[in-house]
């Protein structure tokens, strides 16, 4: 039972952060908060992959004569990608929110969406 | 405790420990600022809870991310962060809403769903799960010879897996371009606009 609770814990850590993320984006009205949420959400899934390629006992890959077991190299490629990858899409989704508060003159959500009703109104 | 595996099983102990703290302090900061509706300083914890993570990444031998993560993760996204505020709001407005309820349930089941799914999965550190099993060793053995850096990561990701990494510069080459294309004439704009006309709720909620 124990041995499961700490095999698993990672797992279940990422899985609470990963529904933290998702909460914030489902429900805050504010853009940026929902970017941070999406932010909260990226590093889990991080944090999932990174953890699945640990190996216990093992030492970072990188070549060094005292070592016989390395971690798994691939997942901490793939991050590296995504890490990068996420940080253009965080800028990208800064830039429009800063695009929106000049239009609209609000962050929340629901006033948006009220002024956008209004101008259907209009036309 | 034997003379012989002593240092061994207390480093293994000892990972545990820092790695179950860590991963708390991480849900503790998630929390704090899924709360807080003061904007700067979410900003100010979002750095905090990407150097938690970094640290996290160090603990699980995976240095490069843990590299990339503290550089990009906790300095240019918390400084682009603030530069967004700065053309913005400082404060979230306080919610409409009462608690909501179905968002709520939303979470929890999927969450659920999600640590179900868990169940089935190899135990953290196991060397026999199948993500170990197949071409990793391979790049293990190889890469060194093959490619020449001592460092694997830099050998996948340099060579053998050198166009995803060309299509990633790619992805920054384009947002970068977006941005640009978004916030050109923003300050511009602002200051011509500013003597204009007051907007009385724009100006009061700062």
């Amino acid at each position: 039972m124990l041995e499961t609770v700490l095999g698993l814990y990672n797992y279940w850590i990422v899985i609470v952060l990963m529904m933290a993320g998702f909460y914030t984006v489902i429900v805050r009205g504010n853009l940026v908060k929902k970017v941070v949420g999406l932010n909260i959400f990226q590093t889990s899934v991080f944090l999932l992959y990174i953890t699945m390629g640990t190996v216990e006992g093992g030492t970072a890959p990188i070549v060094d004569a005292g070592a016989d077991l390395y971690t798994n190299p691939l997942p901490s490629v793939l991050i590296l990608t995504a890490i990068v990858v996420g940080i253009a899409t965080t800028a990208l989704g800064l830039a429009l929110t800063v695009r929106i508060r000049e239009s609209y003159g609000t962050l929340e959500e629901d006033e948006i969406i009220e002024i956008e009703d209004r101008m259907d109104g209009e036309v | 405790m034997p003379a012989a595996a002593p240092g061994g099983r207390t480093d293994a102990a000892m990972e545990q420990i820092i790695d179950i703290v860590l991963l708390a302090f991480m849900v503790v900061v998630a929390i704090a600022m899924i709360r807080l509706r003061n904007l700067y300083a979410v900003v100010m914890l979002s750095g905090i809870y990407s150097l938690l993570s970094a640290s996290m990444f160090v603990v699980l031998d995976a240095v490069d991310v843990a590299f990339t993560e503290a550089a990009v993760g906790a300095g240019i996204a918390t400084v682009l962060m603030l530069g967004t505020l700065a053309l913005t709001f400082r404060e979230e407005r306080p919610p409409k809403r009462r608690t909501p309820l179905l968002p709520l349930a939303v979470v929890v089941v999927t969450g659920a769903a999600l640590v179900y799914g868990t169940l089935d999965m190899p135990h953290y550190g196991d060397p026999e799960a199948p993500i170990h099993q197949h071409v990793a060793p391979r790049y293990i053995a190889d890469s060194p010879l093959e490619v020449g850096p001592p460092n694997m990561v830099t050998s996948v990701l340099a060579s053998y897996r050198g166009y995803d990494t060309l299509g990633e510069t790619t992805v920054i080459f384009t947002a970068g371009i977006a941005v640009l294309v978004l916030l050109s004439g923003v300050t511009r704009r602002r200051q011509r606009r500013r003597p204009a006309r007051g907007d009385e709720s724009r100006e009061a909620r700062r």
